[in-house]
């Protein structure tokens, strides 16, 4: 069954503690025509949330002087196309983190606590680009759900 | 962050009242975590069945969590919700916790 491709969108937030939620539930709702299952809602949220993550904690660093973030939603055949992007600083390495998962074979109170983000992204999203353009990092992924190809 | 507790042989059961453990609750989450679990020496059963969507920062919160207990004190898992447990199972953090797909499941394991 072909799934009818959603027309784009795009929605804004400005960087907060409160802004990633806002924004996962804007998307969601701007999803909601596709009628997305449970697990392909669910690698979404997962994927933006991670994304939004680490945005508001490493580009837009201090609570004081926030910034916008920009999501563009564009679907085609082969699942959904997002772009991201914010005017804050730039990624260390000016390329997107690998996102190796972290070695669980330790003693317990060695157990990781973070650097599970990236890793999420990259095993769940789809070319996933960075590209840091004048004065904005522009975060390119795919997201292969509701797929009609 | 609404957690609530009961202590039943030797277990203590918290169950998060939240549909969400995620950035922005995360230290919120350990700080009342830390507050329902400590100076006892009973073993955690951390009920996630109202729970629907955690991030990295909430899997990283529920690790300190754990950790917070001490070596000689264990957390199990139980109500895992089916994103909740995606993130267990793709950071493999699955194999670290016990997990049980129901609180009564887990107390009557681990009673044993």
């Amino acid at each position: 069954m072909a799934v009818a491709l959603l027309p784009p969108f795009e929605i804004s937030v400005q960087s907060s503690d409160m802004a990633v939620r806002d924004a996962l539930a804007q998307i969601l709702t701007e999803l909601g025509p596709l009628e997305l299952s449970v697990e392909e809602s669910g690698t979404i949220e997962l994927v933006l949330a991670e994304v939004l993550n680490n945005i508001v904690e490493h580009a837009y660093p201090e609570p004081d002087n926030p910034g916008d973030i920009h999501i563009y939603c564009n679907h085609r055949p082969d699942g959904l196309h997002l772009k991201i992007t914010d005017q804050g600083a730039a990624m260390p390495d000016g390329a997107a983190p690998l996102g190796k998962q972290a070695s669980l074979d330790v003693d317990l109170m060695d157990l990781p606590e973070g650097g599970f983000g990236w890793f999420l992204i990259q095993d769940l999203a789809k070319d996933v680009q960075y590209a840091r353009v004048e004065n904005e990092n522009q975060l390119t992924i795919r997201i292969a759900v509701a797929l009609s190809s | 962050m609404q957690l609530s507790t009961k202590t039943e042989d030797q277990l203590r059961i918290v169950s998060v009242q939240e549909p969400r453990i995620d950035a922005a609750v995360a230290i919120e989450f350990k700080d009342a975590m830390r507050a329902e679990t400590d100076g006892g020496s009973e073993i955690v059963v951390l009920d996630l069945s109202e729970v629907q969507f955690i991030d990295s920062s909430g899997l990283g919160a529920i690790v300190a969590a754990m950790k917070n207990l001490g070596a000689e004190r264990r957390m199990a898992l139980a109500g895992l919700t089916p994103t909740v447990e995606r993130v267990f199972k793709l950071t493999r953090m699955d194999t670290v916790f016990s997990v049980f797909s129901t609180v009564d499941g887990a107390l009557k394991e681990l009673r044993n």
